[in-house]
């Protein structure tokens, strides 16, 4: 009992984790209609970030969170910069945007592995998180609970700035009918740069926050990438409440299936996607079949 | 037109002689590798090219085939049944594989190969009591077809130089048939097409089936090459790099895929020779290609040099320009 107890708050962290990444992809997806292959990149190169700046640059040790935004702002620049230089070079192109930020995501992992090596580094759990609670026979490490408080935090603030402000409006004005955005004087272009950063920043958040849990390697981009596929297809593109439902419902199906059938565990991933394509192929919540 | 006639001629005859002045065993090899790389990109060429389905989950489909054969050779039985066995199994997993992608075309078709090839890489990485792990599967024997042995370099470039004429053979056949033609209109009008009666869904099928055989067969020379079979070669890496043969030489050409293999796998030797940063490269060069010849090396340098002429050339007479337009 226990255990299942246990491994249920892992797959809500790793959930939580999941969603931070899927969110931003998923809104980059509605918006701009093309899947962003870099996005697990961007979560390595976040993590590393990171992990180089908790261990200590230029002779001052950064605390965890000044870390993790330096980090998640560097990567949204970054983000910024492909997206004007190189994806707004190929516009109503979406198949050579897709490749373009395949050959980047190539380029991100090699250039991870000749700065930081092949060998995983791990980032120390912060200070204040670091540690247990207890909860009757069960026993919990706070910072696993945090990444569930965060991941729900940045959840709420996605929502407020997506429904509740003039810049959410005119993003989902976007998403729903780009043109038809354009003819009443929305920017959409403007929208791609700043949905691509943001995006960018979200995964490199969600790979510093899930550094101490996962540590950082070469590999782990493209081991998140097919997640966030795969969370995309399930929930739905463009659809923020899709992102949530699905993170969960992958968080759970990895973290089980790790546990219970280690070696088909990336097989029973591949199962609710196979069902929501046969079934509902827009996904949960899309609003349209990529 | 006759151009090419003698410039393919050429071409066939080099191939056919080239152990003879190619120096040493290594390079015959490395051309070894890059006939059966383009029998695997024209397999991809069906999709990418001809039906504008970009896969990028090939290298897993190639990977089952490659481990089928690995794994029915060591349970003990024959080649020719390991080989039969591989191709039935390669087909069924396309099978399998098309009815999943097909849900969807375009960037969607995209996405989902994408997961497909991660997650049969992930069964190849995981499932270790099937496929070993990152150990690998290692092939000791290579078929003897007609009492010919295929361990020497020679022997094997011949076979792969067969059957890569042999695929290009029923490429041509293909594109000109009448499941060739629909299959381009499907890739242009599909609303068309289905206006006109064309099952669409079940041409795109039937491309993916065929491309599923080409790659199952690059699959089975894979294997025979390297004597090996480990997760790696079904990474999203390879995926890419097949795609990369398939753009780089001119996607939906007959030819171009046999160009961009022999681009992609020289530029690959050569340079793991003195660095190790091959996927930086790779990427750069993929970046390099979509953003600059989208349309493939050959006709894309051919369309960069006439713009250079123009623009550097701008006292050129009229009568000349009209000359060159006819």
């Amino acid at each position: 009992m226990t255990f299942y107890l246990l491994l249920t708050v892992n797959s809500i962290t790793f959930g939580g984790l999941l969603f931070l990444l899927a969110s931003g992809f998923s809104l980059i997806f509605g918006l701009m209609r093309i899947p962003n292959l870099t996005h697990g990149s961007l979560f390595m190169l976040g993590a590393y970030f990171g992990a180089t700046l908790v261990g200590g640059m230029l002779g001052i040790m950064f605390n965890f969170w000044v870390a993790t935004l330096i980090a998640a702002a560097l990567v949204a620049v970054f983000g910024a910069i492909i997206e004007r230089l190189l994806l707004r070079q190929l516009p109503g192109q979406p198949l050579a945007q897709v490749l373009v930020t395949l050959g980047i995501a190539f380029m991100i992992a090699d250039f991870g592995l000749m700065v930081w090596g092949g060998d995983p580094i791990n980032v120390v759990t912060p200070g204040s998180l670091t540690g247990i609670m207890r909860l009757g026979p069960l026993v919990f490490p706070i910072y696993r609970l945090a990444v569930i408080a965060i991941a729900v935090a940045v959840a709420i603030g996605l929502w407020l700035l997506l429904d509740r402000t003039r810049l959410g409006a005119m993003i989902r004005a976007g998403v729903d009918d780009p043109d038809m955005a354009r003819v009443v004087g929305i920017r959409v272009s403007q929208l791609f740069t700043i949905v691509f950063s943001l995006g960018a920043g979200l995964a490199a958040f969600a790979g510093i926050i899930g550094a101490p849990i996962l540590s950082v390697y070469p590999g782990l981009d493209f081991e998140m990438l097919p997640l966030a596929l795969v969370v995309v297809i399930l929930g739905g593109s463009g659809s923020l409440i899709g992102s949530f439902v699905g993170s969960i419902v992958i968080g759970f199906i990895y973290n089980f299936g790790q546990a219970l059938v280690p070696q088909l565990s990336y097989f029973v991933l591949f199962l609710p996607m196979l069902i929501v394509l046969l079934l509902r192929p827009q996904g949960l919540f899309g609003k349209f079949v990529p | 037109m006759n151009g090419r006639v003698i410039g393919l001629a050429v071409a066939l005859v080099a191939l056919v002689t080239l152990p003879y002045w190619m120096p040493g065993a290594y390079y015959i090899n490395v051309t070894s590798q890059i006939l059966f790389y383009a029998v695997f990109a024209l397999g991809l060429n069906v999709l990418a090219g001809y039906g504008g389905l970009v896969s990028l989950g090939h290298a897993g489909l190639l990977g089952i085939t490659a481990y089928a054969v690995a794994y029915t050779l060591q349970a003990g039985l024959g080649h020719p049944f390991a080989i039969l066995v591989a191709l039935v199994i390669g087909l069924a997993s396309m099978a399998v594989y098309a009815v999943l992608s097909l849900r969807a075309t375009g960037i969607g078709f995209i996405m989902i190969t994408l997961a497909l090839g991660e997650i049969i890489w992930g069964l190849a990485y995981r499932w270790i009591s099937i496929t070993n792990g990152d150990n690998g599967i290692s092939v000791h024997t290579r078929p003897e077809p007609f009492d010919l042995s295929l361990n020497s370099p020679t022997a094997f470039y011949y076979m792969t130089l067969v059957v890569l004429l042999v695929s290009l053979v029923a490429m041509t056949v293909f594109v000109r048939s009448p499941l060739g033609a629909a299959l381009m209109g499907t890739r242009d009008q599909p609303r068309r097409m289905n206006a006109l009666g064309y099952h669409v869904w079940a041409i795109r099928f039937w491309a993916c089936m065929f491309s599923g055989l080409l790659t199952a067969v690059s699959g089975i020379l894979f294997v025979y090459y390297n004597q090996f079979i480990s997760p790696q070669a079904l990474d999203l890496t390879s995926s890419a790099e097949v795609l990369l043969m398939v753009i780089a030489g001119g996607a939906g050409t007959l030819l171009g895929p046999i160009v961009g293999a022999a681009l992609v796998v020289i530029v690959k030797s050569v340079v793991s020779a003195y660095v190790t940063r091959w996927n930086m490269l790779l990427g750069a060069i993929f970046v390099a290609i979509v953003v600059f010849m989208p349309e493939g090396i050959v006709p894309g340098s051919a369309r960069l040099w006439r713009a250079a002429r123009r623009r550097f050339a701008p006292a050129v007479k009229p009568a000349t320009k009209s000359g060159a337009r006819s």
